[in-house]
């Protein structure tokens, strides 16, 4: 392979080595002199006033240094943060201590937490902690708790309901009413978005290290956004930012469940201030289960009018998200910011109604997970077009095709309010239909439900796009850059030193594709420097698929900026005018006069050391770039699933599952499929098999791996993967993003398989066996 | 504070003398003692196999043994697997497949493909899925793992080269 190729090649990751090897280094790998450990005393209860704290038998444990509740934090350490705080919580509503005061108000709320020399000892210390429980009714289901009577978590605010947007109905009324006038049809149903635990791999857990007499904290935390963390952090615990220092080492999975400020990080390091030793905690997975943010977890009540041809004219949205029983980061703006938007999905659908209510409960709160809203929003999109399909008698596909937003109509302004950039979706559900070999499938479907076979067969079909790249100017209270720092070394080497903080997306890969490409050197002379905020420029993180949109074009330009100062050294050293000089691989020459040239690594060396540069010409090459985007990038595809229900017992299996995923250009093919596979299989974990179930009295009943049922190998199919390319004048690579676009696509597909299958309207998620089984014998 | 028994242990061919709480887990003995820190632990209750290691060949999650039920053991984990320096067909697999994401499941993952090939050395893919059911990945869908333990099994097939091994 040349050098040139390659960007779109699909180079084998440099990240593995260390992997497969067992010599990387997460949180829980770090080791350091005098560290103590840290347990958390978690609530039993749902819902519960806390009377009274008895700490006297864990602290005389041998070995315990120190228990700290709620009452030694006060003046301390501040609240949570909350990014966007809306309506009532503006007055404090859902503003969360690190540790509960006065009331918990979930099952596996933190309560206090014991120091000690070693793991065992501070949980068996944590075991004597005594707290005197009031336990209160609890608030579990989201729509219960709008009632008058419900359980209170906020008693002074009368009401559980954090914010709510009713807009006028008249408009939408009408719409609905001349369809129908013109003899459409107008469907409705319920849909509900199940609450689903992110569960990466590797659990929470930081290393506080904080020392007196620089008066400066270090942080390791298994993290999303190691800035924002320090930002936040250094604000809460009352530091300059200076003095504190986030370092996200090797970080297993994420989801968007580690792009978040939690108490634990701000009280480990709350504990090694005060006791002046280094303080570890690491998450075990039920604590993670019960107090990491959940996703998802909306009901919508959708109304959707067609023309008796299945031409959508209206779509009615009013959305209930259950935002658990505080608010973190982003958990009050999922549904609005992120779903909201993009309501309409890839079809041109001229008028939308959006109205919600934000609503606490007692669970542990919701926040980003893997899609973060458009999932939700596709979700209903994709369900609403089948909906009109069955009413209709048409064809899915053929509806989809119908309302399609047509390529020649972008940049498109949707009815719901976001801008898309470019598209072309009907390339994209022709290819997935050609490879499932649609008709074919079709046929046998009608030949198997003519002969009464065992199996149901069903076919489903998600024509998702999405919203990514965050994000323009003005768009959020904080400007959402990405940043690179390059300098150009005298051997040659490149470092990069990038905002984004990848954990398993491969990006120490893909930089450094770009970067060899741009300058035309080997990989191996580029390090990509990633996670800690001492070294790396300010940057936002990595979540929302948005590191190689926004980060990855952050250092595309930094490259454009370095070889622009390379010219100039380059047309000294050759005489010439800096205009006239071009770059060909590793070479750059006077247009013209190809056979005489000056190299990359000469002229890295002549910046760094020569002291003949001429006036004008700083020495060294370095610069630092921050990339703002102008816009979001819309990717885009088509998924289709089919599946196979057993009549009598109610089973669910996926038999093929087609994606054709565009993503714009993809810059290594073999990350882009993993990402899509990955996500793929928590799209249709979400459908098959993934809940967390509460309790009416507020208990997790989904608190260990056993019960909470992640996808294993054995219940996925070999996913069929082709694509199409987009590109998007957006940046300068053309690229879209990937990471959740699996995810957001597959659910729908298995949704509409199923109740294909089943041959009614709806099924809500998930798909198990009792579910499936309740459903065909009802019918 | 409990009374502390000898242990002797020997780990990737080297032989440890310890004295451990009876009630310490292997996985923290590895982790916390050995600093052998490239065995995760994953679920604490056996779902999820990111603390696979082989206990005198065999594969076992090593959350749920204590650390004196290995006494008088050979225990091999990840960073034993292949000598230093190299890398055993099954890592390899796994580095040409693209089987690997975030890379915390990863060690086990290898550690229980080890077992499923030692037991059948040209497995399918339902074997291959079917026998990697007690380990949990949450990023790649398994779809290139399953590519992974197909491209070793090809390897150590050929014979290019043999799996390194306590107890083999």
């Amino acid at each position: 392979m040349g050098i040139a190729a390659m960007l779109g090649s699909p180079i084998k990751r440099r990240e593995d080595p260390r992997l497969i090897t067992g010599h990387a280094e997460y949180v829980d790998d770090i080791k350091l002199t005098g560290m103590l450990h840290m347990a958390v005393l978690r609530s039993p209860y749902g819902h519960a006033r806390i009377n009274n704290i008895n700490t006297e038998a864990a602290r005389n444990q041998p070995g315990v240094v120190a228990v700290y509740t709620a009452e030694d934090l006060k003046g301390a350490v501040g609240d949570i943060a909350v990014a966007v705080p809306l309506g009532q919580m503006t007055e404090g509503m859902g503003i969360r201590k690190p540790l509960a005061e006065g009331k918990v108000r979930f099952f596996g709320d933190p309560v206090a937490v014991v120091i000690a020399e070693d793991r065992y000892t501070a949980r068996d210390a944590r075991d004597l902690i005594e707290v005197d429980y009031e336990p209160l009714p609890a608030a579990i289901d989201v729509e219960k708790a709008m009632q008058a009577d419900a359980p209170l978590l906020y008693e002074q605010f009368g009401t559980n309901v954090a914010f709510s947007m009713h807009p006028p109905t008249e408009d939408i009324d009408k719409v609905f009413e001349q369809t129908k006038a013109d003899g459409g049809v107008v469907v409705k149903e319920r849909i509900v978005n199940q609450r689903l635990a992110p569960v990466p791999m590797e659990t929470r857990g930081v290393v506080a290290e904080y020392h007196k007499a620089h008066k400066a904290l270090t942080i390791w935390s298994s993290s999303q956004i190691p800035h924002l963390l320090r930002n936040i952090l250094a604000a809460t615990v009352g530091l300059p930012q200076h003095q504190v220092r986030v370092i996200v080492p090797e970080v297993g999975g994420g989801f968007g469940c580690k792009l978040n400020v939690y108490p634990e990080e701000i009280v480990a390091a709350f504990a090694s201030m005060r006791t002046g030793h280094p303080v570890k905690w690491i998450e075990d997975r039920s604590e993670n289960l019960a107090a990491t943010i959940h996703g998802r977890d909306q009901v919508d009540y959708i109304e959707v009018a067609a023309t008796k041809d299945g031409k959508v004219t209206g779509l009615k949205i009013h959305g209930i998200s259950d935002l658990g029983a505080y608010s973190q980061l982003f958990t009050d703006v999922i549904m609005i910011a992120f779903g909201f938007p993009v309501s309409c999905g890839a079809y041109d659908i001229p008028n939308i109604y959006l109205s919600g209510d934000i609503v606490f409960t007692n669970k542990v709160p919701t926040d980003a997970y893997r899609g973060a809203g458009r999932p939700e929003a596709t979700f209903i999109a994709e369900r609403a077009i089948d909906l009109v399909a069955r009413e209709l008698g048409k064809d899915p596909a053929e509806v989809r095709r119908l309302n399609f937003i047509q390529p020649d109509q972008f940049p498109y302004k949707s009815a719901a309010g976001a801008v898309y950039d470019t598209g072309n979706y009907e390339a994209a559900l022709d290819k997935a239909l050609e490879i499932a070999d649609y008709k074919s499938l079709r046929a046998e479907q009608a030949h198997r439900r003519a002969s009464g076979d065992g199996k149901l067969m069903g076919i489903g079909i998600s024509s998702y796009i999405e919203i990514c790249g965050f994000g323009p100017k003005g768009t959020a209270p904080v400007g959402l850059y990405e940043s690179a720092r390059m300098r150009i070394e005298q051997s040659g080497t490149v470092m990069v030193y990038t905002g984004s903080s990848p954990h398993g997306q491969g990006e120490e890969t893909t930089f450094a594709q770009i970067v060899a490409e741009e300058f035309g050197i080997p990989i191996e002379n580029v390090l990509i420097m990633h996670g800690d905020t001492d070294s790396t420029p300010e940057g936002r993180g990595t979540y929302g698929s948005r590191t190689t949109a926004v980060g990855g074009s952050a250092v595309y330009t930094a490259a454009q900026r370095l070889k622009e100062k390379m010219k100039q050294i380059a047309a000294h050293m050759l005489e010439a005018s800096a205009s006239d000089v071009t770059m060909e691989d590793d070479k750059f020459s006077v247009a013209g006069s190809p056979q005489k040239s000056v190299s990359f690594a000469e002229i890295a060396l002549a910046a760094n050391l020569s002291n003949t540069l001429p006036a004008g010409i700083e020495p060294g090459l370095e610069t630092t770039v921050f990339w703002e985007p102008e816009a979001c990038v819309f990717p885009f595809g088509t998924h289709i699933c089919v599946v196979e229900v057993d009549k009598d017992t109610g089973e669910a299996e996926i038999t093929r599952f087609i994606a054709v995923d565009d993503c714009g250009r993809q810059l290594n093919p073999m990350i882009v499929q993993g990402q899509v596979h990955g996500g793929i299989a928590q799209g249709v974990g979400q459908a098959m098999f993934e809940g967390v179930v509460y309790g009416e009295d507020g208990q997790l009943l989904t608190g260990t791996l056993l019960d909470y049922a992640m996808p294993i190998a054995s219940e996925l199919p070999s996913f069929e993967l082709d694509h199409t390319v987009t590109l998007t004048p957006v940046n300068p690579l053309g690229v879209k993003g990937v990471g959740e676009a699996g995810t957001i696509g597959s659910t729908p597909a298995v949704a509409n398989a199923i109740a294909d299958a089943l041959g009614v309207a709806h099924v809500d998620m998930p798909f198990k066996p009792e579910n499936l089984w309740k459903v065909i014998h009802q019918s | 504070m409990t009374m502390k028994r000898e242990i002797t242990v020997t780990v990737n061919g080297k032989q440890h003398h310890s004295s451990v709480e009876p009630r310490l887990l292997l996985v923290h003995y590895l982790r916390d003692v050995l600093d052998l820190t490239g065995t995760h632990i994953g679920c604490d209750t056996s779902q999820c196999g990111a603390c696979t290691v082989l206990l005198n060949g065999e594969s076992v999650k090593s959350c749920t043994v204590l650390a004196v039920q290995a006494d008088g053991s050979e225990v091999t984990t990840i960073e034993g697997l292949a000598p230093e320096g190299s890398l055993h067909p099954i890592q390899e697999g796994f580095w040409e497949k693209h089987g690997l994401q975030c890379g915390f499941c990863t060690p086990g993952m290898i550690m229980a493909s080890y077992q499923l090939l030692k037991d059948n050395p040209n497995p399918t893919e339902e074997e291959i899925r079917k026998g990697l059911e007690g380990n949990i990945c949450r990023c790649t869908g398994y779809q290139n793992i399953v590519r992974a333990v197909q491209y070793a099994a090809e390897q150590m097939r050929t014979g290019a080269a043999e799996p390194v091994g306590a107890g083999e």
